[in-house]
């Protein structure tokens, strides 16, 4: 028996001129039991979707086709105070961020036991021994003394484990997730897909899993919906569909999908409604100055900590610091990418920051080319600013959104002296073209350019000074998966055909492991393991790293027919 | 042209044709700033021309022939025969400078110490803000008249009227940088966290270029509705220091010195000295404060 079924649903926002259509003419089915993953990179269409099950579209949003059953039940259609009904106690959502779908100032036990109260008809004290049980369940230890605590007394994993135990106290036939990860650490990524994965099996419920991400769909869902400017462009049990992908959207999706278990020497570019850019970073090595490699590494760090106030007070002995880097040393050999990869708060970016000097260095020295940058005087630090350049995380705040893309592109080397002013138009304009932005782009704003285009102007102004090390922090974490297939080709291309040295920051492993010669993994401050790529993830020798390489989401189940084409 | 065009299909020019009350705010002020600008060419009378007034003129009532003269006067004529409309215009002038330049004034104060306690921070923040917070707690007339009252007594006395003006104009813009300052101060911490600000930071610019070039456009949106709602409040403000006596001179009268004059006559008959020169603030102050409300909405990007 089919729990849900659309059929040929159409989701329109009205806006000034022609209804925009987020979702035309989708339809799909899920069981009792069975967890539906819809998958597409942002502005698929995947989460208007849910929002339409859920009657909570928003803005001028409405449904202008279509029809949505539950239990063969219409649910679409109908009126505020029916839906009400139905959200909540028969479909439940699980939002992307835990901290914002809980409310703050309820104990995690009054919002669970308020929801049942309303929704099953029990009576206070029957709801309080339901909701430990269910706590229990979704595997909060000590549920008993728990139960009374208020949201931000929870992690944030544990703070996901409310909001699915507060999903499914009303005993729901239907869970829409919405990204349920996307915030949390892969560590706690694998728990959280785990429990949605045996909850659903236990309980009978139908699961709709909307992500961007390959590796959930792999590891989690039983049936997949691959979704491209809203439309659905194929649907089909999960392995079907990622081995022996039939739609040539779905196959460039998972070409782009980097592995852990293969390294490629470029992403192949399937092109899919003319998306694909071309660019050509060799063009650009004929006018790169040609440096001495020096004999020994190119960046050595020795010692480096950072202290951050936690609590300031005028007492010394009430002060209280953080250490976020705790005595780490490296090298960076030229010409090579070295990668550090960690979760959220190991003290990754403010390495990234200290070398670049952006934080003061408490302790410890960063030398570059042999000269000490950390405390350097004012010339030495001059020249050094000329060599390294940066690659920021959210290309929506790494260009400033009132200047001009030509002005940002040729500020650094305005500013540092590098090219003459009368000569700056020329290497603004080759840069963009040879980025593949166009030559149009110098006279636009950032606004008017997409994620994608905007971190290859983020390039471009990188490259503007021409310098021999370029630091990336997380550079395409912001991004759709083909978008950082072409930025981590474009990066490769920068090492291959210009030489550069690279500090690769990511706390995603198999990116990692398609980019950099040299890993090192960070841990509360510390570096716990530096070893060649691929003997870290064949043979770790850390627990730690052993740990983070087996939480990876698997990307086995993904076809490789289309790799192996790419040169 | 091309720009033209643009500027009319923006999402800004849209919303500003969408909504009735700001095209009719922006007609009035637009009305009442160029008949003020325009006073010496369209005022029938120069009421500061003692040549050019009749005293028999003196309580004239509106559209209607005196009874001495026969001359006809639009808003009537005040006790020493000066007509009203044309001290309108000329007050509207005094007041809508006053009003201009002291919110220029506040603007410049207060956004700089805004930009410079929000991306230094530390104590040279907590000294701004404190002192900030101190000026609050008191009501800007009173601060307007504190320093009305001090650089009365400093300037000499044959320049007093002369300085009027400028004492009113640095007395309301300093009783007015405070929301200023706190607006630029929190914008500027969340921008001086972005990553454009890390960018030019890293090629080694310097505290002053990073302030002005990168932050200060990014942070003058929110400006921009409060000194017009500002301009309404320096306007009024204007208004109630020349009511009280304290303000513009009566050699130049302002729409507040009107009234204070026109109130004399409140009780005896003549409503029409008091109530044109009234209606013209009250008409003046509400239209730029609903273009000012209408800013507000129409730029911030959340109440879309």
């Amino acid at each position: 028996m089919t729990l849900l079924s659309i059929d040929h649903l159409t989701v329109q926002f009205a806006t000034r001129g022609e209804p925009f259509t987020a979702v035309s003419n989708a339809a799909l089915t899920v069981e009792p039991g069975q967890i539906h993953g819809l998958v597409g990179e942002s502005g698929a269409g995947k989460s208007t979707i849910g929002a339409a099950i859920m009657g909570l579209l928003e803005g001028t949003g409405r449904i202008s086709d279509g029809l949505i059953e539950l239990n063969e039940s219409k649910i679409s259609g109908v009126d505020e105070a029916a839906m009400r009904d139905i959200r909540g106690s028969r479909i439940s959502m699980i939002f992307q961020d835990p901290l914002t779908s809980l409310n703050p100032l309820f104990t995690i036990g009054e919002q669970l036991i308020e929801t049942m109260v309303e929704h099953l008809d029990l009576n206070a004290s029957e709801a309080k021994r339901r909701a430990i049980e269910l706590l229990n369940r979704v595997g909060i230890p000590d549920p008993k003394t728990r139960i009374d605590q208020y949201p931000h007394q929870f992690s944030g994993g544990m703070r996901q484990r409310v909001v699915i135990a507060l999903a499914l106290c009303s005993e729901p036939e239907i869970i829409i997730a919405d990204e349920p990860t996307t915030a949390l650490d892969v560590s706690i990524q694998a728990q959280v897909l785990e429990l949605i994965k045996e909850l659903a099996r236990e309980r009978q419920v139908g699961v709709i899993l909307i992500t961007h991400d390959m590796g959930v769909i792999a590891e989690t869902t039983d049936v997949v919906t691959v979704m491209y400017g809203g439309n659905i462009v194929e649907t089909g049990p999960t392995e079907q569909v990622l081995g022996d992908p039939q739609h040539d959207y779905t196959r460039s999706l998972i070409a782009a999908v980097p592995r852990a278990n293969r390294k490629v020497h470029r992403f192949p570019k399937l092109s899919y409604d003319g998306r694909q850019t071309d660019f050509a970073i060799e063009e650009l090595a004929r006018n790169w100055p040609k440096q001495e490699a020096p004999d020994g590494p190119l960046l050595k760090i020795e010692g480096i900590t950072k202290r951050f106030v936690e609590k300031r007070s005028i007492f010394p002995s009430q002060r209280r610091m953080f250490t976020a880097v705790d005595d780490v040393s490296f090298e960076i050999r030229p010409g090579e990418v070295f990668g550090l990869v960690g979760e959220s708060g190991s003290g990754k970016s403010t390495i990234a920051r200290m070398i670049a000097g952006l934080y003061q260095v408490d302790k410890g020295e960063v030398y570059f080319d042999d000269i000490a940058v950390s405390h350097a005087g004012l010339d030495e630090l001059a020249t050094y600013r000329r060599q390294i350049q940066m690659i920021f995380q959210d290309p929506f705040s790494s260009l400033n959104p009132r200047h001009r893309v030509d002005a940002i592109v040729a500020e650094p080397a305005l500013h540092l002296g590098v090219i003459p002013k009368d000569q700056i138009n020329e290497r603004v304009s080759e840069l963009l073209e040879r980025l593949g932005l166009g030559a149009e782009a110098g006279s636009k704003y950032p606004h008017q350019f997409s994620g994608g285009q905007r971190q290859r102007i983020a390039i471009a102004r990188a490259l503007a000074t021409q310098p021999r090390f370029l630091i990336c922090d997380e550079p395409t974490s912001a991004l759709d998966v083909s978008i950082q297939a072409q930025i981590l080709n474009i990066l490769k291309d920068l090492q291959e055909y210009l030489g550069l040295t690279m500090l690769f920051i990511s706390h995603d492993l198999p990116v990692v492991r398609q980019m950099c010669d040299r890993v090192g993994v960070l841990r509360n401050g510390q570096l716990v393991e530096v070893a060649e790529t691929a003997t870290l993830f064949s043979e770790p020798k850390n627990d730690y790293t052993r740990e983070l390489l087996s939480l990876m989401p698997k990307t086995d189940l993904l076809s490789s027919q289309d790799l192996a084409t790419a040169v | 042209m091309d720009a033209i065009r643009r500027a009319w299909q923006s999402d800004f020019s849209w919303s500003f044709r969408r909504s009735p009350v700001a095209v009719v705010s922006l007609a009035v002020v637009l009305l009442l700033v160029l008949s003020a600008v325009l006073a010496p060419l369209i005022a029938p009378h120069n009421p500061f021309d003692p040549a050019s007034l009749n005293l028999m003129n003196g309580f004239s009532k509106p559209m209607e022939p005196n009874a001495f003269t026969g001359d006809t006067f639009w808003l009537g004529t005040d006790d020493q025969g000066r007509d009203v409309f044309s001290t309108i215009l000329y007050g509207m002038r005094i007041s809508l400078f006053v009003g201009f330049v002291a919110v220029l004034f506040a603007l410049v104060l207060g956004v700089s110490l805004g930009l410079i306690a929000g991306y230094v921070g530390g104590w040279t923040e907590t000294i701004i803000m404190r002192i900030a917070d101190v000026q609050l707690t008191f009501p800007a007339i009173l601060v307007a008249m504190l320093i009305f009252g001090i650089a009365k007594g400093i300037t000499p006395v044959h320049m007093r009227d002369e300085m009027a003006i400028w004492v009113l104009i640095i007395a309301i813009g300093l009783s007015d940088w405070v929301q200023f300052a706190r607006v630029v101060r929190g914008a500027t911490l969340v921008e001086k966290n972005k990553e454009y600000v890390q960018a030019a930071r890293l090629i080694g610019r310097g505290s002053g270029a990073i302030m002005l070039r990168h932050i200060l456009p990014n942070v003058l949106s929110p400006v921009l509705v409060i000194a017009t709602i500002s301009l309404a409040l320096a306007i009024i403000a204007e208004a109630t220091l020349s009511f009280l006596g304290v303000g513009a001179p009566p050699t130049q009268p302002s729409l507040g010195t009107l009234i204070r004059i026109g109130q004399g006559f409140l009780f005896s008959g003549e409503w029409w000295i008091i109530l044109f020169p009234a209606v013209t603030l009250l008409a003046l102050a509400l239209s730029v404060n609903m273009l000012g409300d209408w800013l507000r909405d129409a730029l911030n990007p959340k109440l879309r």
